[in-house]
Parts: structure tokens; sequence; C-alpha cells
């Protein structure tokens, strides 16, 4: 059989077995979907502990608000960016939009520990920065797995763009949760803390998530 | 695409024909050589198979095409590094050890092979995964129910058709 007869075949075989196929729906739609989870979890977590330490903070410290907004933006263009490259053909250029609200991010709350500390606000604990770390784990996890559920409807070309992708939107949607009810003010060790819980996030999607969106 | 989507078979079959140029020359840039260029185009057509939901029709269909066939050059170029990498070719192995058939044998082998080889290049797309992953590859069922994303017993049933379809295609030819 020729090369042109077996393509002919196939064809012909992969015709013979078509069903109509529901459109994957645009990337924003899909991105805000997840984003919609997230701001579920970020409504229980007000209910719980309200809004008054968050803005509190924000009000005596503008930087830890600009970086924790920041954060949030990171998330949600972070998301879009991943349900987006997800798309075979769309440009490798989407992997920047997170960029500068990450740096920000980092920024921000870099400065945050390197200025005088609020009086009233207790200092962080290196008891305490555990528990930032087992939060920011704990809640990206199914984050991300979520996100790569939604993600391997989808064809990821590039799957390990795109998991690292996965792991700062999830990571950075943990950290934006967490500032709701993060009591303490910022310190350099906090922050190594929350840049630790960020990396092993983007590390674990980066290796676990490339093999299960490299199935495309 | 966009009438493929909603089920029509001959709007299918043709942009499906019409692509295999596209294909070849997506492959061609991306350095494959000219005799693997038509594996590239079988993986690219069943990968577009399987993944045609996602195209956009407000988007560029070539952008599209291109993308999938451009990752797919890339598998083929990566195992045919790798097969190259584990196989060594030694000389004097060759020369100083007599073949144990009789050359006409080893031909025939070749042939039979090569019949094989064509026979499940024409299954269909779930019968030839079954054959590669657990024939081919000699996957668990396990293994390439997580490679496929199928179930193993849509895998097991596969097979079994694949098996079939085989032996009366290489029996009905012989």
């Amino acid at each position: 059989m020729s090369d042109a007869a077996r393509h002919e075949a196939l064809i012909d075989a992969l015709g013979a077995e078509l069903t109509p196929v529901r459109r994957l729906l645009p990337p924003w739609r899909r991105a805000l979907g997840w984003l919609l989870v997230v701001s579920a979890i970020a409504a229980v977590l007000f209910m719980r502990y309200g809004a008054s330490t968050m803005l509190h903070r924000w009000d005596a410290l503008p930087d830890l608000g600009v970086g924790a907004c920041a954060g949030a933006i990171t998330a949600i263009t972070a998301a879009l960016a991943s349900f987006v490259l997800a798309v075979p053909g769309r440009s490798l250029r989407w992997a920047w939009l997170p960029v500068p609200s990450a740096l920000l991010w980092i920024g921000a709350s870099g400065l945050g520990c390197l200025r005088l500390h609020l009086p009233g606000v207790p200092l962080v604990d290196i008891h305490a920065t555990d528990d930032c770390l087992v939060f920011i784990v704990s809640y990206s996890l199914p984050l991300s797995a979520l996100m790569i559920w939604l993600i391997r409807r989808a064809c990821p070309l590039r799957p390990v763009v795109t998991a690292v992708m996965i792991g700062l939107a999830s990571a950075a949607a943990s950290a934006s949760l967490l500032e709701i009810c993060h009591s303490y003010d910022a310190t350099a060790s906090d922050l190594f803390v929350h840049a630790t819980a960020v990396a092993i996030v983007v590390a674990v999607n980066t290796l676990m998530g490339g093999r299960l969106l490299s199935r495309a | 695409m966009a009438a493929a989507q909603a089920g029509d078979q001959r709007a299918y079959t043709r942009v499906l024909n019409d692509s295999v140029a596209l294909i070849r020359a997506v492959a061609r840039r991306q350095g494959v050589a000219v005799d693997a260029l038509d594996d590239v185009v079988q993986e690219t057509l069943l990968t577009v198979h399987r993944v045609r939901h996602t195209y956009d029709p407000s988007r560029s269909y070539d952008a599209w095409l291109a993308a999938i066939a451009a990752r797919r050059a890339i598998d083929i170029l990566r195992s045919h590094g790798r097969r190259e990498q584990r196989e060594v070719h030694d000389e004097f192995a060759f020369d100083t050890h007599a073949d144990r058939d009789d050359a006409s044998a080893g031909a025939e082998r070749a042939e039979e092979a090569q019949r094989l080889r064509k026979a499940i290049k024409t299954l269909s797309p779930g019968q030839r995964e079954a054959v590669e992953q657990l024939g081919l590859k000699e996957r668990s069922l396990a293994e390439a129910a997580a490679q496929t994303g199928r179930n193993t017993g849509a895998l097991k049933v596969n097979l079994h058709r694949a098996l079939k379809t085989l032996r009366d295609r290489l029996h009905g030819e012989s």
C-alpha cells in the first residue's frame, strides 16, 4: 500500500467513525469557571474570618494590599494563560501575561519585610509560618488538580509551560485566600515560607502536571 | 472543519485530505527525514480526530493544524533519536555470524512484518491504539488505560476486535 493510499484508508476510517462534538468553550469562559470556584472558597473564608483584619493591615501598610491585589491578578492572568495555552495554535507569548503582576506581587511582598513593623499587629513566629506553608500547599493541590482536569479536555501541546502556569495560578490563588485569614505582619521568614510554598506548588505541577497533560 | 465538528463526514474527509500537504510541509520544516514524513501525517491525523473539538471556527484552521503537526513531528524526531541511541550497529558481528536461515526466509519474514505493519495502520484508531499499546509497546492494561484515557474493558474489546480483523485480513491476502 503506498503512503497516499495509507492516508486515504486512515482518513476514510476516521470519517466513518465521525460523531458530532461539543466545541470547547472559549478559554476566558473556562478560566472564569475555575475562578468562580476560587471565589466561592474566598466567600466561605470571608464569612468565617470577616474582612476587618485584612482591611486593617492593608490600611496601615498599603504595600501589603498592593502585594495581595497583585497576587490575585496573578491568579487571574495565570489561569487565563493556562487555558489559552492549552488550545493548539495559540501563541506562546500568552505565557508572559502573568509576569508583570507576578513581579509586582513578589516585589511588594519583598518590600513589606524591609520596612518597620506595624505596631499592634503580632509578628509571625516560626510555627505560624508552618501553618502558612500547609495552607498554601493544601489549597493549591485541589485547585491545581481541578485545573489539570479541566485543561485535559483541551489539547495542551506544550505541557510543561501550561503546567507552570497552572502551578502559578493555583499558588497565587491560595496565597490570596491566605491573605483573608492571615493576621500577621510580613516578616522575612514569613515571606520566605510563602515563596517556598509557591515554589513547591509550581515545581510539583511542572513535574506531575507536565506528565498528566502530555497525553495530548 | 466547523462542519465536521457538527458531524458532516464529507466535509471532514475533504478537510483531512487537504490537510496532508500542510502537515508534510510543517514536518519538513521541523527537520523530519523524508521517509518519516508519512508517519507524522498519520499521527497528526489521529490527533486531529481526537482533539477536533478544540478547533475554534473563528480562528485560523491552518495555525491550529500546524501546531498539532509540529508537535507530532517533534515526537517522531525524539522517538527516532531514542531508537538510534538504544540500537547499536556492530559490523564485526554482522560479518562473522552467519544467518541462521537462508536469505529467502529472512526476506519472507520481512515481507510478513511489512504486511502486518500495513494491516495495523489501516485499523480503526481505537483498535490501532489497543494494538500499539498492548501488543507493540507491551504495556500492561493499567498502563495502557492511563496512557490512552480509555478504560481497560474498552481496550480489551478493541484489542480483541483488532486481532480478529488482522487475522481475517492477513489470511484473506495469503
